[in-house]
């Protein structure tokens, strides 16, 4: 499969990129920046939702003063959304082209599809933003279902290319062409695609939960606690109590289908360089010379993880070519990272039930309000890190066992200018982006028929 | 006509709506930035921006059609487009994050000079997209953009007469549609003087549009003979003399105050000029590249079409919602009323319920587990997830996190 081209002759000559690597740095950036707003994009409206419905059941104006507040915070994030996820598809072709061209009648019917779940959600917010007390409550409240729906339909075409690169299926290879193409087969008949989107899906819940909850729960250290200030907090909170510790059981899960699939990108993850039969875990330490220095081996750990067996036997990174392995401590520091956090999110989250079943009431400890501040930053960290896991440890493919990263990349020259203009534009989006935030958390509270007057006439 | 054709005909379909929709949003930043300084200039970007904010992000969407549907069913062609062409595009992708952030911030301004700033990044970045798309645009329209992974001229590529005529073409049109629609908003709001204003840049902008168009013939005879030579016969000159109609009829529409129906004129002139343009081209995608050898396996053309055509069944209602909302003055400032009084007031829940939801999800927890965790097959794992995603539906419904707070104490 060495020397794959594309479809005609775009590939036909290699290209030269010496940029690769910025050309790959660029990817993760817009990536990173785009994924935690795709976490509110899946799982906000369904949290505003929430509160419009407990307005409409209870009549009670602090649910439509929060579900209004919250809602002007859910526009700004998604527009930010429309535009990094914009970019994302440019660098399909300004970054890959030859991924893209190569590929593209495999994979591209995901994100043609994708397409349609966008304008569900770019037109439905649209409607139900200003829609707001002008529309009657019961159409207000539909116009934002779809929304909801189309998240999930929208991550679940994106993360089925993903696990299609990382799994790849539905074509077949015939000298250096691509032929016997089946598309849907390739997307939905994938088995890597299902823990990949339960995981990511689940990932959204906790991401958006814990951010949301943070800036209440510093409130509260602050002093500000009234009734509003605990309803915001709790609602999102609950969510992502509940749905952290089952992460950690999707994410074992993952693991698992990770082992079966992708047996480098495990030996990457573990710094395993040996094939081992009853191959033991290690915690933290640092891979060099083929293995784990200064790490706490836990043993027959791996195999019994991954393969539920003492003694199975799991792939080292010497069964393939050097040339062929990922870059071991980038992904063995970004998986642990995010186990570790992970973790810790749902012990968070079981102490919040615990207190919530036997104490009929919130945490009181301040201590539990630092570690939900901390949790909102640290749910991103563990989130961006998962994706450094999947995506660095797939190197050096761009399809799995099939296409090298490098044959995807551009030949186009300007790499580094691109990659310098987008960090200081994103570092702009960054500025703007808590600039928002802050100001539209600072506007008063007060009662509704007033309320945003902001959107109404400014935005 | 061809199975391999129908995408293309989608995307051109796509890019037309992209050009009348998300155009005239460039075109309201245009505005904004001519607007000048003073009370009466923040009117007038007031206006534009408010007529644009509920449908922008429906209207960018369209490239992003555009966008899959051609690397799904033209894979070759959109590699080679996207990295001859590399240099245009990022900078159209750097202007749509800059316009789309100033939608985010505009919300959450409250002084002059907050404004005035978020403004005029809003509306330099409205004049680079549509140029940087335009001289794209120009580039394959004059055969620049040979088949492989960054084969042609990084720069002549989309600096040359052709792009640079049709990337001000871009910028001209897109401002002309905005003024056509923002009269026509302007009645609606029953503001005389916005009417009169947009009227008078509607004409002038569509007069430059006119001229350009006229002028690019010339341009296209010397910089991309075979393009010019089509389009001047049949059946390009039918879409020419189709759009230069609808251009002249919009003219007249707006001379006499008739800007709801001048809407649909000036999207048709400008809808025909990209049809002018496929049909020109047809059936060559690019230099040695036809549309039908850059097509897809037939399997995913299928496929496409019937995603699209499925898609459209749904998007096409959706669409005209947002429209109809937009167009009868449902988000005009001004039309909101109070909330109703309140609701029923009755419990969601009875007293007994959160208990026998909690014991659902403990069950649901535990099922979960033992089908994730520990069995093995596939069907399982299915169930598995299942039953987890069901213990954090019903532990929300559990926890009451609404009824909870109340019971935390007194408002402080």
């Amino acid at each position: 499969v060495g020397s794959l081209v594309g479809i005609a002759s775009l590939s036909a000559t290699p290209v030269h990129q010496a940029y690769l690597l910025q050309a790959r740095q660029m990817q993760a950036l817009s990536f990173s920046v785009h994924i935690p707003l795709v976490c509110f994009g899946i799982a906000f409206p369904a949290m505003v939702l929430f509160v419009e419905w407990r307005y409409l059941r209870t009549g009670d104006e602090l649910y439509l003063m929060l579900a209004r507040r919250w809602s002007k915070v859910l526009v700004a994030l998604f527009a930010v959304g429309v535009i990094t996820g914009t970019i994302l598809s440019f660098e399909m072709g300004l970054l890959w082209p030859n991924f893209t061209a190569t590929f593209g009648s495999v994979f591209g019917l995901g994100f043609a599809i994708e397409g349609f779940s966008f304008f569900m959600e770019a037109i439905f917010i649209g409607i139900y933003v200003y829609g707001w007390g002008r529309l009657s409550p019961r159409a207000h409240f539909a116009s934002g279902v779809p929304v909801v729906i189309a998240g999930f339909t929208g991550s679940l075409m994106v993360i089925a290319v993903n696990a299609w690169m990382n799994h790849p299926s539905g074509f077949r290879l015939r000298g250096l062409h691509v032929v016997d193409i089946h598309p849907l087969a390739a997307l939905f008949g994938n088995r890597y695609l299902w823990h990949e989107l339960i995981h990511m899906y689940l990932a959204g819940y906790i991401v958006a939960g814990f951010l949301v909850a943070a800036p209440y729960a510093l409130g509260r250290l602050k002093g500000r606690w009234g009734r509003y200030e605990r309803t915001a907090f709790a609602i999102p909170l609950t969510i992502a109590a509940l749905a952290a510790p089952v992460q950690v059981l999707v994410g074992d899960w993952a693991a698992r289908d990770v082992a079966t699939t992708q047996p480098i990108k495990l030996a990457a993850i573990e710094g395993l360089y040996k094939t081992t039969r009853g191959a033991p875990e290690h915690l933290l330490g640092w891979y060099t010379g083929d293995q784990v220095k200064y790490g706490i081996a836990i043993p027959h750990a791996l195999s019994l993880l991954a393969f539920h067996s003492w003694n199975a036997e799991v792939r080292g990174l010497e069964s393939v070519p050097a040339s062929d392995r990922p870059p071991v401590n980038v992904v063995r520091l970004a998986f642990q990272t995010m186990v570790g956090i992970g973790t810790l999110l749902a012990v968070l989250g079981i102490i919040y039930l615990v207190v919530r079943v036997r104490r009929k009431r919130l945490p009181e400890s301040l201590w539990f309000f630092r570690a939900v501040v901390v949790a909102g930053p640290a749910s991103l960290v563990a989130l961006v890190a998962g994706w450094v896991t999947t995506e660095v440890g797939r190197q050096p493919w761009v399809v799995y066992g099939v296409m090298h990263t490098s044959q995807a990349v551009t030949g186009a020259g300007g790499v580094p200018v691109g990659y310098a203009t987008l960090v200081v534009v994103y570092l702009g989006v960054l500025v703007a982006v808590a600039w928002i935030l802050r100001r539209l958390a600072r506007a008063p509270l007060r009662p509704q028929g007033s309320a945003p007057s902001t959107i109404i006439t400014g935005g | 006509m061809h199975l391999y054709a129908l995408p293309l005909i989608f995307a051109m379909t796509g890019l037309a709506l992209y050009v009348v929709l998300g155009g005239a949003d460039f075109g309201a930043g245009i505005w904004q930035l001519t607007a000048g300084a003073g009370e009466d200039a923040g009117r007038l970007r007031d206006h534009a921006h408010d007529a644009m904010a509920p449908v922008w992000e429906a209207n960018h969407v369209w490239l992003i059609f555009v966008l899959t549907v051609v690397w799904t069913a033209y894979p070759t062609a959109f590699g080679s487009i996207a990295s001859t062409l590399s240099v245009p595009l990022f900078i159209a992708a750097i202007g749509i994050i800059l316009r789309g952030v100033t939608y985010a911030l505009r919300s959450g301004i409250s002084t002059a000079k907050e404004k005035r700033t978020v403004d005029g990044v809003f509306a330099i970045s409205s004049l680079l997209t549509p140029f940087a798309l335009g001289a794209a645009a120009g580039g394959i329209a004059s055969r620049r953009v040979p088949v492989g992974n960054a084969a042609g001229h990084l720069f002549s590529s989309w600096l040359n007469p052709t792009s640079i005529m049709i990337g001000a073409l871009a910028v001209v049109v897109s401002a002309y549609l905005a003024a056509v629609y923002l009269s026509a908003d302007a009645v609606r709001l029953g503001d005389s003087w916005l009417e009169r204003q947009f009227r008078a840049r509607a004409l002038i902008a569509g007069s430059i549009a006119g001229a350009i168009a006229i002028g690019g013939l010339f341009v296209l005879h010397g910089d991309a003979y075979s393009l010019y030579s089509r389009l001047v016969s049949a059946p390009g000159l039918i879409a020419l003399i189709g759009s230069a109609s609808a251009g002249l009829l919009t003219l007249a529409l707006v001379g006499r105050h008739r800007y709801e129906s001048a809407r649909y004129s000036a999207a048709l002139a400008v809808a025909a000029i990209i049809a002018g343009w496929a049909l020109a081209q047809q059936p060559v995608l690019l230099p040695g590249l036809t549309i039908a050898r850059a097509a897809a396996p037939h399997e995913t053309l299928v496929l496409v079409v019937v995603a699209v055509l499925a898609g459209a069944a749904i998007l096409f209602p959706s669409l005209a919602l947002l429209y109809g909302l937009l167009l009868r003055g449902r988000f005009d400032p001004s039309t909101e009323f109070p909330p109703p009084p309140p609701g029923s007031g009755g419990a969601v829940l009875s007293a007994s319920t959160p208990g026998l939801l909690a014991r659902f999800a403990c069950g649901c927890l535990i099922a979960g587990t033992g089908l994730l965790t520990i069995a093995d097959s596939a069907e399982a794992h299915a169930v598995g997830v299942l039953c987890l995603l069901a213990f954090i539906v019903l532990g929300f419904g559990a926890m009451q996190p609404t009824e909870i707070v109340s019971a935390g104490g007194e408002d402080r």
